[in-house]
């Protein structure tokens, strides 16, 4: 051995805390599926609804049995042609008609599409159209400035604003005006308090969402809402469906809703809850999409402003782990959501109330409670 | 693979960890007057949510803790990895790892048609224990960008390419593969991943599907799924996609590039470390074993039967990540059934959705461990009727099309696995390991598996078994002497016939037991009843089971229909065990919870007033 058991001042051991940022520089990466054409240079100044790049599929394929239609023989059916291939017709206009005795008998075919004539078959009889291409439009999503271009993919946009994690969401991009709907980060947001004015806004609720008040959100057209809790049943409810691994952020139900505590009643964190009061009523983008596996993906919230973003030294962050003194947060019960500091950090392991042993920290709550817990259990408050 | 620093008689101290889904654990072993013993534990949370995205941090975490109860430095400074070999003050001689911080199992199916090739495919992932996350098809009524938006926003941890039966359909098939292709989703599992892509359509296409994907992605060419219309073959590909996922998916994580620059050996994943140690007891007590690893992402079981040995992985079923997956599959009245207390639905989904969504908290108060206990129990319950159905005997490479039931409606038929020729049981994994009290974790193996006739049981003291099955790699000794010494519990031993009866006076067995002082006891069981009686580690006691009528502890083809054996001691003891097998439980709630509290009692399980 080369020394002495030792006590410690300093632990590494402890989970990561969720994003909570009031000033910061956000960067997102906006890329087209297939290729195509840029639509923006670096530089450029952009709105979340600019489109920065763009790309036309070509349309769908439409089989026309024009001999049947027409009632001729396959190789008849240039000649009864009024349109060439490759020229643009609409829906209904009329592209082929067949005469006989002397225009006493008139069989017309009309597209049944827009789009062009790509082929006139001699063999079978049969036109292949193609419809209008399709376009495939990728917006900002933040507003901010363009600062790389990828050439035929997509850019990077970057903008300083607040930016705010959740736990879990449903739902993918989406924009709106954010509204704090409820009086404090402990309150139950209510149907009673969306009106028809909260249409296209994202509301914060508080500790509690219910499920009327969800579903009242998504017939009047809310945005988003971003919660401190919901109750499982009320979004399994809601969704359909139960929720076995968490992965989400496709889903089309109208809304995008971030959770950024738990589920159940779960008081929404003071400092999330106080950021979204400061800025209530700025224009805020929000993601829903969650990925709760190794390569974690946690929802976001991103409300861009002028501020002048803070350092970011997240490494410092992480080396500098847990010491006495240290904000941390618990997150399990039976004291979750409880906010104190590190008191101290036995190196001994110590047993809890379940007979097991573990790791622990003593910790003072911010209500003068002295508690201990287990490390796993806290997570560090960057301040 | 780096060579070690140090020839393995030489060594003095060895450092291995396992990089879990949810914890990294790391074990310190030293050689003390020419034996190796297990020193020190250090554990951490595994670091894979930002802002870390690096598993070596919660290496480092973890190893921290073993200098900080050890004061032996092991860290090189400034991050850049372990001190390797042991220079008289610091170091270790040898450092490796295992590794399951990939996770679950998430998937994408392609086929031609949704109701045929594409519902084979289906089929086979969840055979194989994946997720589905999207089922593709030319009659899905997708565009090709909204394809290929789809796998990359999913990213997909694996993907089966079908479609087309021999000889038939070419086009559609390789434009699926020119999908994948260009969509290059970003893996979750780090840069150096590879997408594993395994092919299972039109034979005609193998050379350029090799041609096509061989480069991009680690592709595996089996069988076709559906080689005719009317016959489906889907081991071939839920045999290939559980291999993929063992070998690709779940040790990958972000930072096992770096990971791997730090060990002095390849890194394995911890289900093949696992694997070896349960062989080692089958091996050491010559015995048919049945093993498991319970993890926060998946369940591996490991049976070892007249000498085969078969590995599952259920990618899904686990007790953190995969948490809500158990109580979906299981349903939540299975889990409230083991429960000794009255909790609402919508409460106990909200603790278990919350355990998902922060995967690396731990119980502090007894309600929430006996919560995690019932869910324990559900999904060893259902890792072994997946591992069942991989236990069997191929009859042939194509079976006509039947309406296959997915994995957890199979019930185990067509296994060769009966459980009255187990012999041992034994247990590994955070919960198991870290279990309050030894009677629990035999409580709960006991619960899930009901195993049929005399049971040994064994578990993992610490958590170490797969350190020391990649230990036993390059040094057997050592990693043997640990094993038996300081990882290998005996928990006692289950004696439990096969049968049920409708009422509480039918006598299931009588057991006659010759302690080691020769007094014997004998007890005759009624049904229902749980009797635990001591008999200490390293002790033996010779043992005549007779069942009642309806009831057998021996195979049909065995005759007499009396047992004889041997019990072996252990920290809990014999456990008599009359409840039926199946086991029965109440329905009525009440009664249910009644029932629990009272073989809790008998086990002395819960430090607590009931």
């Amino acid at each position: 051995m080369s020394g002495d058991k030792k006590e410690t001042e300093q632990t590494y051991a402890y989970t990561p805390g969720l994003k909570i940022k009031e000033r910061m520089t956000v960067t997102k990466l906006r890329r087209l599926p297939i290729p195509g054409e840029v639509l923006v240079e670096k530089g450029d100044e952009i709105r979340p609804d600019t489109i920065v790049a763009e790309t036309l599929l070509p349309g769908d394929p439409e089989i026309v049995p024009a001999m049947m239609k027409l009632g001729i023989t396959p190789e008849g059916l240039p000649s009864c042609m009024l349109v060439k291939i490759g020229e643009h017709v609409n829906e209904g206009d009329l592209i082929a008609r067949y005469s006989m005795f002397f225009g006493l008998i008139n069989r017309e075919l009309h597209s049944p599409i827009s789009g062009t004539v790509e082929v006139v078959s001699e063999l079978t009889g049969q036109l292949i159209m193609r419809g209008e291409e399709i376009p495939v439009r990728v917006d900002a999503y933040i507003p901010g400035k363009i600062i790389e271009v990828i050439p035929e993919e997509g850019v990077v946009v970057e903008t300083t604003g607040a930016f705010l994690q959740g736990i879990f969401g449903i739902g993918g991009e989406r924009q709106g005006k954010l509204r704090v709907a409820v009086d404090g980060p402990e309150s139950t947001l209510t149907s009673d308090m969306i009106s028809s004015e909260d249409k296209g806004k994202v509301l914060v609720g508080g500790g509690l969402l219910a499920l009327d008040a969800l579903r009242k959100a998504v017939d009047l057209g809310v945005s988003g809402i971003i919660v401190g809790g919901i109750d499982s049943g009320d979004l399994m409810e809601f969704m359909g469906a139960g929720i076995g691994v968490a992965i989400t952020g496709e889903e089309e139900y109208g809304i995008t809703l971030i959770v950024t505590e738990g589920f159940g009643a779960m008081t929404m964190h003071n400092k999330t809850f106080s950021i979204f009061k400061k800025y209530d009523g700025s224009d805020v983008s929000i993601n829903g999409s969650t990925q709760i596996r190794a390569g974690v993906i946690r929802p976001e919230v991103v409300i861009p402003h002028s501020e002048i973003a803070e350092e970011a030294d997240e490494d410092a962050a992480i080396s500098a782990g847990m010491v006495p003194g240290t904000p941390i947060r618990i997150i399990r019960n039976p004291y979750f959501g409880a906010i104190g500091e590190v008191l101290s950090l036995p190196v001994e392991l110590q047993v809890v109330e379940t007979g097991s042993k573990v790791r622990v920290l003593e910790a003072l709550l911010n209500d003068g409670r002295k508690v201990t817990v287990p490390r796993a259990n806290v997570e560090i408050i960057e301040e | 693979m780096a060579a070690l620093k140090k020839a393995v008689e030489e060594m003095e101290f060895i450092l291995v960890t396992d990089v879990g889904s949810t914890t990294t654990k790391a074990r310190f072993f030293h050689k003390r007057d020419g034996e190796w013993r297990f020193l020190v534990a250090g554990e951490a949370p595994t670091t894979v949510e930002a802002p870390y995205e690096d598993v070596t941090l919660g290496v480092r975490n973890a190893v921290a803790e073993v200098t900080e109860l050890t004061g032996h430095q092991i860290l090189a400074s400034g991050a850049s990895g372990i001190i390797v070999p042991y220079d008289g003050e610091k170091g270790v001689d040898l450092y490796c790892t295992t590794s399951s911080a990939g996770g679950g199992l998430q998937m994408m199916v392609t086929g031609l048609v949704a109701s045929m090739t594409a519902e084979s495919a289906n089929r086979a992932a969840l055979g194989a224990g994946a997720i589905v996350m999207d089922v593709m098809s030319v009659d899905d009524g997708r565009q090709v960008h909204e394809r290929i938006r789809r796998i990359r926003s999913l990213r997909p941890d694996m993907i089966l390419l079908a479609g087309g039966t021999d000889g038939g359909d070419k086009e559609h098939v390789m434009e699926f593969a020119e999908i994948i292709k260009s969509a290059k989703p970003t893996a979750r599992l780090g840069t150096q991943y590879q997408l594993p892509l395994v092919y299972a359509g039109n034979k005609v296409l193998h050379s350029r599907i090799k041609e096509e994907m061989g480069e991009a992605f680690a592709l595996d060419i089996v069988d076709n799924i559906r080689p005719t219309l009317e016959v489906e073959n889907n081991e071939p590909a839920r045999r290939a996609i559980h291999e993929q996922f063992m070998e690709h998916v779940m040790s990958h994580a972000p930072g096992y590039t770096k990971l791997m620059t730090w060990t002095d050996l390849d890194i394995m994943p911890t289900p093949a470390g696992e694997g070896l140690a349960m062989q080692l007891i089958s091996k050491a007590y010559n015995k048919n074993v049945i093993g498991v690893g319970l993890g926060g992402a998946t369940t591996n079981i490991y049976s070892i039967y007249d000498g085969r040995f078969v590995r599952s992985v259920s990618a899904n079923l686990g007790m953190s990540y995969s948490i809500t997956n158990v109580m979906k599959e299981a349903g939540i009245d299975n889990i409230k059934r083991w429960l000794p207390f009255d909790l609402d639905s919508h409460d106990l989904r909200n603790r278990l959705m919350n355990k998902m969504i922060r995967p690396t908290t731990i119980p502090q108060a007894l309600e929430e461990l006996i919560v995690e206990h019932s869910v324990a129990r559900e999904a060893l319950r259902l890792g072994l009727l997946h591992h069942k159905s991989l236990a069997r005997d191929l009859k042939g490479v194509q079976h006509e099309r039947v309406d296959i039931s997915w994995i957890f409606n199979i019930k185990g038929e067509g296994t060769y696995i009966d459980m009255l020729k187990i012999d041992a049981v034994a247990g590994t994994g955070g919960l198991l390991s870290h279990a309050p009290n030894r009677a629990q974790s035999l409580l709960i193996l006991n619960d899930a598996f009901q195993p049929e006739g005399i049971t040994w049981f064994f578990q993992d003291s610490v958590f170490m078994m797969p350190h020391l099955g990649l230990l036993s790699t390059v040094y057997p000794e050592a990693a043997w002497q640990i094993f038996d010494k300081d990882c290998l519990v005996r928990l006692g031993t289950v004696i439990a016939p096969r049968g049920t009866a409708d009422n509480g006076s039918a006598e299931v067995m009588t057991v006659e037991m010759t302690m080691p002082n020769g007094e014997t006891i004998v007890e005759t069981m009624k049904f229902g009843e749980l009797k635990l009686i001591p008999l200490p580690v390293g002790q033996e006691a010779a043992v005549k089971v007779t069942p009642g009528r309806g009831f057998q502890v021996v195979p049909e083809e065995e005759g007499s229909g009396v047992l004889e054996g041997t019990a072996m001691g252990g920290e809990v003891g014999i456990l008599l065990d009359a409840r039926g097998r199946p086991l029965v439980i109440p329905e009525n709630p009440e009664e249910q919870r009644k029932q629990m509290i009272e073989w809790f009692k008998e086990m002395n399980l819960y430090d607590t007033e009931w």
